[in-house]
């Protein structure tokens, strides 16, 4: 997380109506154009393809909210437990959950920094969430004293999954959001700044690129049409990444960041750049 | 690119009678030369060509032309030099990007925006803006090819000039990697340095995917302006860096030493050139407490004056036979400029200083030259020179050479053309 809510708040000013996204526009296929049109110039083509895409994206960071909540439930359990090997076990693959979907939950007041803030974004006295337990965890080493950061946490998460339903998606935020979990990353996951306890850094990194992926993916049959060589161009970008990552992967999961050389560091932000730079060209190319 | 006949070649200056001219046209200090109030019409029209100069110094220079720019373009007062390495294994990609850059170049050189997209609130802008407003500023951009990219990834092997090729070690070397290489260079010079800046970062974000920066360097020299007698500028170490330079508006000298002729190597590399950079640290701790008879005899030349040892005018000649009362020769047989003319053999210098934060390690500033040359024959040039000053110029005991670089200097672009296109 970094301090301070990106531009996306500007969305918590929006009406907070869901667009119009029901269960029967999921249903409907996007006709044939003989011309692709930008979004929003009332063809209904182009403005069912990424309804569809948006109603699409709402299923999907419900369905990790959900999966977050239940996986934060396990968490906080082996915290009050006491159980702190299971406790260091969960925190990694539990917080996927939320890096996938961050800058939604970013758009949605204090939930991002309750959950997210590391040690120096706010006031001594404000911090907690996924990050003080972290501390506790790795630099204490004891859960004692953290149960009521883990009783807060689930309720900050659940806050989320209930906000969730009056956030405002609309193609822009789709595609700005694939690009800000890209800059996530850039600012704070490939220098391992984010989990400074843990190390757990890579974790998050690929979280933040398989939510980033899942925007392009569902973005993508619009994409196509309209620009087909920046698609295969953002294909093939993360296509390179994903191998680059794939190779600190351990088990499940992945290698403590603190085993990458700069060589590493280097070459995986530089596979980041190259993939970001085209990734925030969609907007252009679907007229949002 | 020269618009008169200078005698210092590397300066965008005009001569010194002129500028005497304006001093002694009572007006006290050089700031009120410009826009004050005039007296009679001697001064307004000085007054005009005053200011008919200072707007010299931001004007444009062509990007198209038989040579690329920047090479015997008087230096300008900022450079950004920047190493990429290819990112891509396809020539085509490769084709493709040196075509963006080759627009972006043009419209940069010339003052403009790049791209189209720079109001559109939903797409980043394709220009990164800080040069928005800015006059060109002399901007010059110039492409070459280190010999990694004829490697065997885009089946250019058989194109390599025998000329392009890594440099042999030199004993006192300490090249970092950080510090060397490069598939590409892009050299960007300017009299404004946001302007240069402005271009070696567009160009960077136009490669993402295909290239990536491996490293960059700034550097400068006195402004233009600081100087009024528009004189050869002084290095860090305070002396007088280029007085021997051939004189880049002598279009012979210049097909000898610099730019390659057909029949040199491969015919795409003819009206090109080769470069070798150099990033040489200075020692600077040390050299500030050496007396200034040791400075002196280290690079043969008096600090204040630029003079030769035995001479008296920066541009008297070197005279190496001539000696003292002691009956040793005045300049030293370690001397930098005695070792850097033996032979004759001569290069074309446009080096800048560079200032780039603290050693870590030792608390002592990491700053210097950053030694760029352009010559013919990498090989009958540049090398036996540097030879023969890294194994016994006197300098060596107060630099250090931590950076390097070759690259084969594409010629000049057509409209219509690409850089690099008669190698592509």
């Amino acid at each position: 997380m970094k301090a301070g809510v990106k531009y996306l708040a500007w969305l918590l000013a929006a009406a907070f109506v869901f667009a119009g996204c029901s269960s029967e526009t999921q249903s409907a296929k996007p006709e044939a154009s003989t011309e692709a049109e930008p979004a929003g110039s009332g063809s209904p083509a182009a403005d069912s393809g990424l309804q569809q895409a948006i109603s699409q994206y709402r299923e999907y960071a419900i369905g990790e909210t959900d999966s977050l909540i239940v996986e934060t439930e396990k968490f906080v359990k082996a915290v009050k437990d006491g159980d702190i090997d299971t406790a260091k076990k969960l925190y990694a693959p539990t917080r996927m959950y939320y890096e996938r979907i961050e800058p939604i939950a970013e758009a949605l007041g204090d939930l991002d920094p309750n959950i997210d803030a590391r040690e120096n974004d706010v006031e001594e006295a404000e911090w907690r969430g996924f990050h003080r337990i972290e501390k506790g965890l790795w630099a204490e080493n004891k859960t004692a004293g953290y149960e009521d950061y883990a009783d807060r946490l689930l309720n900050d998460v659940k806050s989320l999954r209930a906000l969730m339903e009056t956030v405002d998606v609309d193609a822009s935020l789709l595609v700005t959001g694939a690009v800000e979990l890209l800059n996530e990353v850039s600012s704070s996951k490939v220098t391992g700044e984010e989990e400074r306890y843990s190390h757990t850094d890579l974790y998050d990194f690929a979280a933040n690129v398989e939510g980033a992926k899942k925007i392009y993916e569902l973005l993508r049959p619009e994409l196509e049409s309209r620009d087909a060589d920046l698609s295969r161009e953002i294909a093939g970008k993360f296509d390179a990444l994903e191998e680059r990552l794939n190779r600190y992967k351990s088990g499940d999961g992945y290698v403590s960041y603190l085993e990458l050389k700069d060589e590493d560091t280097r070459a995986l932000s530089q596979a980041l750049d190259a993939l970001a730079e085209p990734l925030s060209m969609m907007g252009k190319a679907l007229g949002v | 690119m020269a618009d008169r006949v200078e005698r210092s070649p590397g300066f965008g200056e005009t001569p010194i009678s002129r500028r005497d001219l304006l001093k002694m046209a009572a007006l006290g200090g050089a700031g009120l030369l410009l826009g004050g109030a005039g007296a009679g019409g001697l001064l307004t029209a000085l007054e005009r060509k005053g200011a008919a100069e200072k707007d010299r110094r931001y004007e444009a220079v062509p990007f198209y032309g038989a040579h690329q720019a920047g090479i015997v373009t008087p230096a300008q007062d900022f450079v950004v030099f920047a190493a990429f390495d290819l990112t891509t294994d396809s020539i085509a990609e490769v084709r493709k990007l040196f075509r963006a850059w080759t627009e972006a170049a043009a419209a940069m050189a010339a003052g403009g925006m790049i791209g189209d997209d720079n109001g559109n609130p939903n797409v980043p802008p394709s220009d990164t803006g800080e040069a928005a407003g800015l006059r060109p500023s002399r901007l010059t951009l110039t492409f070459g090819a280190g010999p990694s990219l004829f490697d065997g990834r885009f089946g250019l092997a058989g194109k390599r000039p025998p000329e392009l090729q890594d440099l042999p070690a030199f004993p006192g070397d300490e090249l970092l990697p950080e510090w060397t290489g490069g598939d590409l260079a892009v050299q960007a010079c300017a009299n404004d340095l946001q302007a240069a800046f402005r271009a070696v970062r567009n160009l960077a974000r136009i490669a993402r995917g295909k290239a990536a920066l491996r490293w960059v360097q700034e550097g400068f020299q006195r402004t233009g302006g600081a100087d009024p007698s528009g004189g050869t500028p002084r290095n860090l170490m305070g002396f007088k860096d280029g007085t021997g330079n051939p004189d880049v508006t002598d279009d012979k000298a210049m097909n000898e030493i610099v730019w390659v002729q057909p029949g040199d190597g491969p015919a795409w590399m003819a009206g090109g050139t080769y470069m070798v950079v150099r990033r040489i640290r200075i020692r600077i701790e040390v050299w500030d407490r050496s007396t200034l008879a040791d400075q002196e005899a280290t690079f043969g030349r008096h600090r204040a004056s630029g003079a030769p040892l035995g001479g008296s005018g920066e541009f008297d000649p070197v005279d190496l036979e001539r000696r003292g009362e002691d009956g040793q020769p005045l300049i030293p047989m370690n001397a930098h400029i005695r070792l850097a003319k033996a032979d004759g053999v001569r290069i074309l210098r446009r080096s800048y200083s560079y200032s780039s934060g603290l050693d870590r390690r030792t608390g002592q500033l990491d700053a210097g030259l950053l030694f760029i040359a352009f010559n013919r024959s990498t090989a009958k040039q540049f090398v036996p020179i540097q030879r023969r000053l890294s194994r016994s110029d006197k300098l060596n005991e107060y630099i250090v050479h931590t950076g390097s670089a070759v690259f084969a200097v594409f010629p000049g672009v057509r409209e219509g053309g690409y850089i690099g296109d008669t190698l592509l």
